[in-house]
C-alpha cells in the first residue's frame, strides 16, 4: 500500500530500483556489516581493520552520491591516516594481541537496549519522512573537485581559515600532552 | 536515487556506533566508534546536499570541515588517552573512575586507589 503509493507519487518505486539504488544497497549493507563487527569484534587490531572497511566503503558511497573530492578526502584522511593513529594508539597502549575476553564492558545489555530503541525509533522517522523523495543524480557532477574548490574558497574562506587555526592548535595540544614532563624525564633517568 | 537509502544507512551506522562507546570498555575502541559516528553524520550532510542542490553547497562544505574537526579530535584524543595509560597503567574506561592525577606515575594503582579513598 505504502509502495504504492510512493509509486503514485513520483514514478520511482522501491521495488524497481535503479543500477545506482543496487550498487548503493549492496556496498551499503557492506558497510554496515564492517561497522558492526568493529564495534562487536573481541580482538583489537581487528576492530580498527574493519573500520578501514567500512570507512573505503563510505567513501564509495559518496561517488555513487556524485560527491567525488569528499571521496577522495575521506580515502585521505580517514583510512590514511585515522586508523593509522588508530593503530598507533593501540600499539602504543600494549593492547592485546588475539583475543580478549573483556573488550566489552558490563553494561553491554543496556548499551544494546539503547542502540536497538534509538535504531527503531530514528529508521521509523526517517522512513516515514522521506520514503517519496528523491534525488535527481542526473546533470553536471554536485561534488567535483572544481565545484568543491569555488565554493569553499568562495563562500566559505573565513571558516577555511579559522579551521586552520583550529587544526594548529590541535597539533600542538597533542605534543604538549604526548611530551613527558620534566621531572618525569629526571626520575627516569 | 531515494533520499531512504542514504539515510536509513546513516542511521544504522549512527546507532551502531552509540552501541560501541556504551558497550567498549577500551578507550581506543571508544574512539572508533565516535568516528563512525562522525560518518553517518557525514553521509547525511552529502545526501541532503545532493538531494537539496544547495548553492553555497553548505552540506559538502561542513562534511570537508566535520573531517578535520574529527582528524584533530582523534589526534587529541589519543594523546589524552597515551598519557593516561602512562599515568595510570590502563586504557580501560570503566577503570578510570577518580578525576584526580596519579601522584606516582610509575606505581599508577596504588596511588590512584589511594586519592580515590582520600577524595
Amino acid at each position: 500500500m505504502i509502495l504504492a503509493h510512493a509509486v503514485t507519487q513520483t514514478g520511482n518505486g522501491f521495488l524497481s530500483p535503479t543500477g545506482v539504488e543496487i550498487a548503493f544497497l549492496l556496498v551499503g549493507i557492506a558497510t554496515l556489516a564492517a561497522a558492526v563487527l568493529t564495534v562487536t569484534t573481541r580482538q583489537l587490531v581487528h576492530a580498527a581493520l574493519w573500520l578501514v572497511v567500512a570507512l573505503g566503503g563510505l567513501a564509495v558511497e559518496y561517488l555513487l552520491l556524485t560527491a567525488e573530492f569528499i571521496a577522495w578526502v575521506q580515502v585521505l584522511i580517514y583510512v590514511g591516516s585515522v586508523v593509522v593513529l588508530l593503530l598507533f594508539g593501540l600499539m602504543l597502549t600494549k593492547a592485546p594481541i588475539g583475543r580478549s575476553a573483556d573488550a566489552d564492558s558490563g553494561n553491554r545489555p543496556a548499551a544494546l537496549v539503547v542502540a536497538a530503541a534509538s535504531a527503531t525509533a530514528l529508521v521509523w522517522v526517517v522512513v516515514d519522512a522521506f520514503r517519496t523523495t528523491w534525488i535527481d543524480l542526473e546533470g553536471p557532477a554536485q561534488g567535483s573537485t572544481r565545484v568543491s574548490g569555488e565554493i569553499l574558497f568562495r563562500h566559505w574562506v573565513l571558516p577555511f581559515e579559522a579551521l586552520s587555526v583550529l587544526l594548529l592548535a590541535a597539533l600542538v595540544g597533542a605534543i604538549v600532552l604526548s611530551r613527558k614532563s620534566p621531572q618525569d624525564r629526571e626520575g627516569k633517568n | 536515487m531515494h533520499l531512504a537509502y542514504p539515510a536509513v544507512l546513516s542511521v544504522l551506522l549512527f546507532c551502531t556506533g552509540l552501541y560501541g562507546v556504551l558497550a567498549r570498555r577500551n578507550a581506543i575502541l571508544v574512539l572508533m566508534s565516535v568516528e563512525l559516528m562522525l560518518n553517518a553524520v557525514n553521509l547525511n550532510l552529502v545526501a541532503f546536499d545532493v538531494w537539496l542542490r544547495d548553492a553555497l553547497h553548505s552540506g559538502q562544505a561542513l562534511t570537508l570541515f566535520t573531517i578535520a574537526i574529527a582528524a584533530a579530535e582523534i589526534g587529541i584524543g589519543l594523546a589524552i588517552v597515551l598519557m593516561v595509560y602512562r599515568n595510570r597503567g590502563t586504557s580501560d574506561i570503566d577503570k578510570l573512575r577518580d578525576t584526580a592525577e596519579g601522584h606516582e606515575p610509575a606505581d599508577a594503582t596504588a596511588p590512584a586507589e589511594k586519592a580515590e579513598a582520600t577524595a
